[in-house]
């Protein structure tokens, strides 16, 4: 144990949890990623003195449990709306910086109008997309951002694609499309995954500060309720299936061509 | 001699006037959808807003349109959203939220027939939230009525809906525009504008009302009985309607909107002929008169509904009246072959025919 | 002959908010936590610490409860 006289002299290089977050304690499961998420926007906000000039709005999921423990101006919105209530906002208070925060259940199966349709007006707002790849706020279902051979408490034996269909890989869309300012891919299942995914949070924001248009961020997070997986293996499982193959960092920058395409280098 | 100061007036259609009596009432935000007969209000919005420091999105889709308006509206700004009952029935769900999170609201539903009463009345959303509902019977009441609806729906912060129809909207009157002054109401503290971020006393829009860990919300329990409370205040005080000939009338015609326009002129006719028949039209659909229409009907030996449908406000009619037994449906469905325009029953000699026939079988 | 390692980090660990999830462990690069044997007051397992911290933060930046606070020791002479 560290003892006092050893802390009176140390210099803190990493609080436990910025100021932002009003308590430490919250409902999400053991090794779920969602907070360490949560935190990384937090911590961001305030680097960038966004105080006083920041609305969230927020889907409904496990994100939003946490959503008493925030000290921002926020809309907990309809399931999948939030895009759309962040444009009627950010419209209304331009000089606001407005971010939504969501999980695949909230934008990719009920807000996927939502979302393609903000980012292809080019809304000046910042989506967060917190991907486990399950429903997890109802127990760990299926959604359509299920990878195929993902455990889900609906996909036991691992989702297949002559039963259940295919998934959506909405970053890879939306990179695609005009009107889309950034797009990121990132994890917080280690550390490394978390440092990355703290820089582009900051890279996206400073996108809707400049005016630049739609920003967006995908951080898969670990679900190991969802996933029927222990705590200590959900990192190892998420490599295994949503991270498997995939691309990471940034996606697209029409702010900064020359970082599209440098995945893994943020 | 005294100076006497001339309205201004323009010649516009229904639509045009509620989109710039909107404005005159400070609307700064408008997404819409378009779908005939509600079209035009939005390409007047499309046309104008900008130009009165707002901003009118054409959406792509008639749920983000409801939901941005939500978005819009809670930052403190008028805003409002619109549709037919067909488009308006997708919306159903955020006028809920509206009704549930404390969020004025203002929605255009300008209806095909008469066939959008229950959706405006009873909603289809969930929870136990109550959407104020007015229905002007023609051009000029339907400018006053959008500006006195931003006024409540802000006063009480609940969603509301101006329930109109394609004649109306399509229907050419010189109006007066001007802006309609009425109670100050205090500033929206409430509304959602980033500046508690970060202060330790930010703001949560949540119709479970949880709150802040350092500052706890009221808890749903608590909050949904106080927005009960609040509905039930709105219901004593903002019922409206009017009366045409009911003073001991012994038949009562019951009508809304553009039909009640047919009814009242059947019914002034049939009073110069000496015929006691009156007319009770509901202005607010919710709150419904029914108090008013109570003592309305007090000596009615008939009580005939007149609307555009298979029986919609006519159940509310039989909540209200001292005997229900003697109601009866004098309207009905009526549409051309299109589906969407009114048809053949929305004309004077045929309502007058129904309200003859009721009296002949009812008091005779 | 075992080497000893110097800590030139140290980290305060709140041992009630911790559930046990591990993630810890494995993020650590010295591999200086493991998992206690006693329960918490929720029947969790939690980390502690042994020498040869270098405060890199990995724990902090990894932990899903807020658990870790990371320091650098003043430099010893």
């Amino acid at each position: 144990m560290t003892d006092s006289d050893t802390l009176a002299t140390a210099t803190l290089r990493a609080p436990s949890a910025p100021d932002m977050l009003l308590s430490r304690e919250h409902p999400l499961c053991p090794g779920c990623g969602h907070p360490v998420s949560i935190r990384l926007v937090l911590e961001t906000i305030e680097e960038l003195q966004l105080q006083q000039r920041t609305i969230g709005v927020f889907g409904h999921g496990c994100s939003a449990l946490m959503i008493t423990h925030l000290d921002v101006d926020m809309n907990l919105s309809l399931h999948g709306r939030a895009p759309a209530t962040a444009t009627g906002i950010k419209r209304m208070r331009p000089d606001r910086f407005v971010f939504t925060m969501q999980g695949d259940g909230d934008m990719i199966n009920e807000g996927l109008a939502e979302i393609m349709h903000a980012a292809a007006r080019g809304e000046n707002i910042t989506c967060l997309l917190l991907n486990n790849g399950v429903f997890g706020d109802t127990g760990g279902q299926m959604t359509a951002g299920t990878v195929i051979g993902q455990r889900s408490t609906s996909t036991l034996d691992g989702r297949n694609a002559e039963q259940h269909g295919y998934p959506i890989a909405l970053s890879k869309i939306l990179a695609g499309m005009d009107g889309v300012s950034f797009v990121a891919r990132t994890t917080v299942s280690d550390a490394a995954g978390v440092s990355r995914t703290k820089r582009l949070l900051k890279r996206a924001f400073e996108h809707q500060l400049a005016g630049h248009g739609f920003s967006l961020v995908e951080i898969l997070t670990m679900c190991p309720t969802g996933w029927v997986t222990a705590a200590s293996e959900g990192p190892g499982y998420l490599g295994e299936t949503l991270g498997h193959e995939s691309e990471f960092g940034v996606l697209r920058d029409t702010w900064d061509p020359a970082a599209a395409g440098a995945a893994g280098s943020e | 001699m005294s100076t006497v100061t001339k309205p201004t007036k323009s010649l516009c259609s229904g639509s045009e006037a509620i989109a710039r009596s909107a404005m005159a009432a400070g609307l700064r935000f408008y997404a819409g959808y378009p779908m005939a007969p509600s079209t035009d209000i939005l390409e007047t919005f499309t046309r104008e807003l900008a130009h009165a420091d707002g901003v009118c999105i054409n959406v792509e889709t008639e749920i983000e349109g409801v939901n941005m308006a939500l978005g819009a509206a809670m930052t403190g700004f008028r805003a409002a959203t619109g549709s037919t009952g067909q488009g308006v029935a997708l919306m159903q769900e955020a006028i809920a939220e509206a009704g549930l999170h404390e969020t004025p609201l203002v929605v255009f539903t300008v209806g095909r027939m008469q066939q959008d009463y229950f959706q405006s009345t009873r909603g289809g959303g969930w929870g136990d939230y109550r959407t104020i509902c007015m229905a002007p019977k023609d051009v000029p009441e339907a400018v006053e009525l959008t500006q006195l609806l931003f006024h409540l729906t802000d006063k009480y912060r609940v969603p509301g809906i101006l329930l109109t129809d394609g004649i109306l909207a399509r229907t050419q009157v010189s109006v007066d525009l001007s802006p309609i002054e009425f109670e100050p109401l205090p500033e929206k503290t409430w509304a959602l504008d980033g500046a508690g971020t970060g202060t330790g006393h930010s703001k949560s829009y949540w119709t479970f009302a949880g709150g802040k860990a350092n500052n706890p919300g009221l808890g749903p329990q608590t909050h949904w009985v106080n927005l009960a409370e609040k509905f039930e205040v709105i219901a004593r005080n903002e019922p409206r309607w009017e009366e045409v000939h009911t003073e001991g009338a012994e038949t009562l015609i019951v009508a809304f909107g553009t039909a009640a326009a047919f009814v009242e002129h059947v019914v002034r006719d049939l009073n110069a002929e000496g015929v006691r028949v009156g007319m009770f039209r509901p202005i607010t659909l919710w709150p419904f008169p029914g108090d008013q229409l109570e003592a309305a009907a007090e000596s009615a030996k008939a009580i005939g509904v007149f609307e555009l449908n298979a029986g919609q406000m006519i159940d509310d009619v039989k909540l209200n009246v001292p005997n229900r037994k003697l109601v009866r449906p004098i309207g009905g469905i009526s549409v051309d072959d299109s589906g969407i325009n009114i048809g053949e029953l929305l004309d004077a000699p045929a309502v007058r025919a129904r309200i003859e026939l009721l009296i002949e079988e009812m008091t005779q | 002959m075992t080497r000893e390692r110097r800590a030139t980090g140290t980290v305060t660990i709140d041992v009630e908010g911790c559930k046990g999830c591990e993630l810890c462990i494995a993020a650590c690069p010295p591999s200086v936590l493991s998992m206690s044997t006693a329960l918490n007051e929720s029947g969790f397992r939690y980390p502690e610490l042994s020498d040869g911290c270098t405060g890199c933060t990995a724990c902090q930046l990894i932990c899903p409860d807020y658990v870790f606070e990371v320091y650098r020791l003043a430099p010893t002479t």
